[in-house]
C-alpha cells in the first residue's frame, strides 16, 4: 500500500517523540490501544493551569506509520491549544491532513481517543470532572 | 523470473504457437513435443515419471484438485482427512468447504518450533482416514516437517499422503518416491519460473492414485484436469525445474550462508527472537520477531528498497496477525512485531549488509518511540496493564 507523503514524512521525521513527568499535576497522559492489536499510543499534554494552553505536547506509539503519524500530527495541532479547542479536534481532520486509507482510519480515532484520555487524566488529577465523548467516526 | 527462463519460452509466443492438443498438424506436435519435454524436466526435478506430472495454473489449483480429487474419489473408503493448522489458505479454506459436504477434518495443532507431532498424527488416524494433507515446508517461517515420517504413518494406515510443496521444490531436494509422497502441489514462480502454471503429482505405481478432476472438458491431462494447455507457462516451468536441478546445491550453499549471516546479526538486537525449529528449516527463509515494534511500521522504515512481509497483517482488511505465528503460540502482540525474510538467487552480500543496517536502525529508531518499549526498560509488566481492546 502506498503511503502519502504526509505520513511518510511523520514516520521519517516525527514530531514531539518523548516522555513528560506523568506523575505532574500540569501533565495529562492518554494511554490507549493495546499491543494485540498491532497499536498502542501513549500522548500527554503539559497544560498552564493559569491560562489552560498546552504548551507542551509528546507521544510514544507503538504501530504502523499511519499510527505514528496521527499521534505526531496531534502533538502538533494540540501545542498552544487551550483544553476546550483540543477536545474538538475530530479524526476525520487527522485523516483528511494525512491521506489516510479506509483502513487506516482507525489511526485516526486512536488519535483522537488518545488526546481525549489525556485531556480527561489532566482534568481528573486537578479536581475536575471528567468528560463525557460521543463515539468518533469509524 | 531467471532470464533463462524468459528466453526458453519466449519462442512459444509467437514463431510455435500450436495448440499442444491439435495432433493433426505439425504446429501441434511442436507444442506436443514442447509439453512432454518440459514434462520430462518437471519430472526429473522431484523424481518422478512425467506421467505422473498433471500440469495446472498453480499450486491453489493443485491444493483444490489433489484435496478435493481425493475425497470424491476415495468417498466410498472414508470421509477423514487430517492436516494442520500452519498450512497455506489453499489448503485450510479447501478442507473447510470439503466440511460442509461431509468431510470430517482433523487440524493438528503444531509445536512451538512449528513441527506437527508425529504421535498426534498417528492417534489422529482413523479407519475412515482417506488423506493426510501437511505441507512439505511452510511459507512464512520455511520450517520443514518430517515427511518420510508422515508418509510412513499415513501409508501403514492406508491413507494417502498429500504435501503441498510450493515453498520446497526447487530449493531443497524432494524426492516423490524416497518421502513416500503420494500427491504434491507446487509452482512455477516459486523456482524463477512463470506466474500462473503449477503442477500436481499424483503417483501411478504403489499405489496407483486418482483424483476425481475438479475441471470437466476436453479431458486433457489424462482426465484429471481439462483445459487448452498453456505451452509457453509449462515450456517456462520446465527450464526452470531444469535450472534447480542443476544449481539448488550451489545456490543453497550461498543462500544459507547469507541467511546465517542476516540471522545472527538481527538476533544481536535486544529482544528479538528467530521464529521455527532452525535445525529443520529451509535456506533462504527467516522469520524473526522484534519484540515492542509493530511489523507493518518497521518495514516502512525500509520497503523502499527491500521487499519483505510481515506477521503483522495490518496493511489487509483483516487486521489480524499471522495465523502461522499464532498457531506456534506467539501472542498477538509478538506475531504483530514480526518480520519474514526470504532470500534468493539474486541475493547479493551487499543487499544482506544493507538489509542488516536498515532493519537494526529502523527497530533501534522505532523502539525510542515505543511506549511498549519504554515500560519494558522501566520494569513495567505489559501483560498486567488492561489494554482497551478496540
Amino acid at each position: 500500500m502506498a503511503y502519502s507523503d504526509k505520513v511518510i514524512d511523520h514516520y521519517s521525521n516525527p514530531k514531539n517523540v518523548g516522555t513528560l513527568d506523568k506523575a505532574s499535576k500540569s501533565v495529562g497522559t492518554g494511554l490507549v490501544g493495546a499491543p494485540e492489536c498491532g497499536d498502542v499510543m501513549r500522548l500527554q499534554i503539559e497544560v498552564d493551569q493559569a491560562t489552560g494552553v498546552i504548551t507542551d505536547a509528546k507521544f510514544k506509539t507503538f504501530g504502523c506509520g499511519s499510527a505514528i503519524a496521527s499521534s505526531s500530527l496531534a502533538t502538533e495541532w494540540l501545542k498552544g491549544k487551550t483544553i476546550d479547542e483540543a477536545v474538538k479536534i475530530d479524526n476525520m481532520d487527522l485523516v483528511e491532513e494525512l491521506n489516510l486509507p479506509p483502513v487506516k482510519i482507525h489511526c485516526s480515532v486512536l488519535a483522537e481517543d488518545a488526546i481525549k484520555a489525556a485531556i480527561n487524566d489532566f482534568r481528573s488529577k486537578n479536581g475536575l470532572e471528567e468528560l463525557v465523548f460521543e463515539q468518533s467516526h469509524v | 523470473m531467471d532470464p533463462r527462463v524468459l528466453e526458453a519460452m519466449l519462442p512459444y509466443f509467437v514463431e510455435n504457437f500450436g495448440n499442444a492438443a491439435s495432433r493433426n498438424h505439425s504446429f501441434g506436435w511442436q507444442a506436443e513435443e514442447a509439453v512432454d519435454y518440459a514434462r520430462e524436466q518437471i519430472a526429473q526435478l522431484i523424481g518422478a515419471d512425467p506421467k505422473e506430472i498433471i500440469i495446472t495454473s498453480g499450486a491453489t489449483e493443485g491444493d483444490n484438485l489433489g484435496i478435493k480429487g481425493v475425497f470424491e474419489m476415495y468417498a466410498s473408503k472414508g470421509n477423514h482427512i487430517i492436516t494442520c493448522t500452519t498450512e497455506h489458505k489453499a489448503v485450510l479454506d479447501t478442507c473447510k468447504h470439503l466440511e460442509k459436504l461431509g468431510a470430517e477434518v482433523t487440524y493438528l495443532e503444531v509445536q512451538p518450533d512449528g513441527l506437527i507431532d508425529l504421535k498426534q498424527l498417528e492417534a489422529a488416524m482413523r479407519p475412515t482416514t482417506i488423506l493426510v494433507a501437511i505441507m512439505y515446508a511452510n511459507n512464512e517461517i520455511g520450517v520443514i516437517q518430517p515427511v518420510k515420517e508422515i508418509s510412513a504413518i499415513a501409508k501403514k494406515h492406508g491413507a494417502l499422503f498429500f504435501t503441498d510443496a510450493v515453498q520446497a521444490v526447487g530449493k531443497i531436494p524432494v524426492d516423490v518416491n524416497a518421502d513416500g509422497i503420494d500427491l504434491m502441489a507446487f509452482t512455477a514462480h516459486k523456482m524463477y519460473g512463470p506466474k500462473g502454471v503449477g503442477a500436481l503429482y499424483v503417483r501411478r505405481k504403489n499405489p496407483r492414485v486418482k483424483v476425481t478432476a475438479q475441471l470437466d472438458g476436453g479431458g486433457h491431462e489424462r482426465g484429471m484436469r481439462s483445459g487448452t494447455l498453456n505451452v509457453p507457462g509449462i515450456v517456462g516451468f520446465g527450464k526452470a525445474c531444469e535450472l534447480a536441478r542443476l544449481e539448488m546445491a550451489s545456490d543453497t550453499e550461498r543462500i544459507s550462508k547469507l541467511r546465517d549471516k542476516l540471522e545472527n546479526a538481527l538476533k544481536q538486537i535486544d529482544e528479538s527472537y528467530v521464529n521455527g525449529n532452525p535445525a529443520h528449516r529451509l535456506p533462504h527463509v527467516s522469520n524473526i520477531s522484534f519484540k515492542y515494534v509493530e511489523g507493518e511500521g518497521l518495514m516502512m522504515g525500509f520497503n523502499k528498497d527491500i521487499a519483505l512481509s510481515s506477521g503483522s497483517a495490518c496493511t489487509s482488511a483483516s487486521l489480524e496477525p499471522s495465523y502461522v505465528l499464532k498457531a506456534l503460540g506467539l501472542g498477538d502482540d509478538l506475531a504483530h512485531s514480526s518480520l519474514r525474510f526470504g532470500l534468493g538467487r539474486y541475493t547479493t552480500e551487499e543487499q544482506i549488509d544493507f538489509t542488516i543496517k536498515a532493519v537494526t536502525d529502523t527497530v533501534l529508531k522505532l523502539r525510542d518511540m515505543s511506549p511498549l518499549w519504554e515500560m519494558f526498560k522501566d520494569g513495567v509488566d505489559i501483560d498486567a496493564i488492561q489494554w482497551a481492546h478496540h
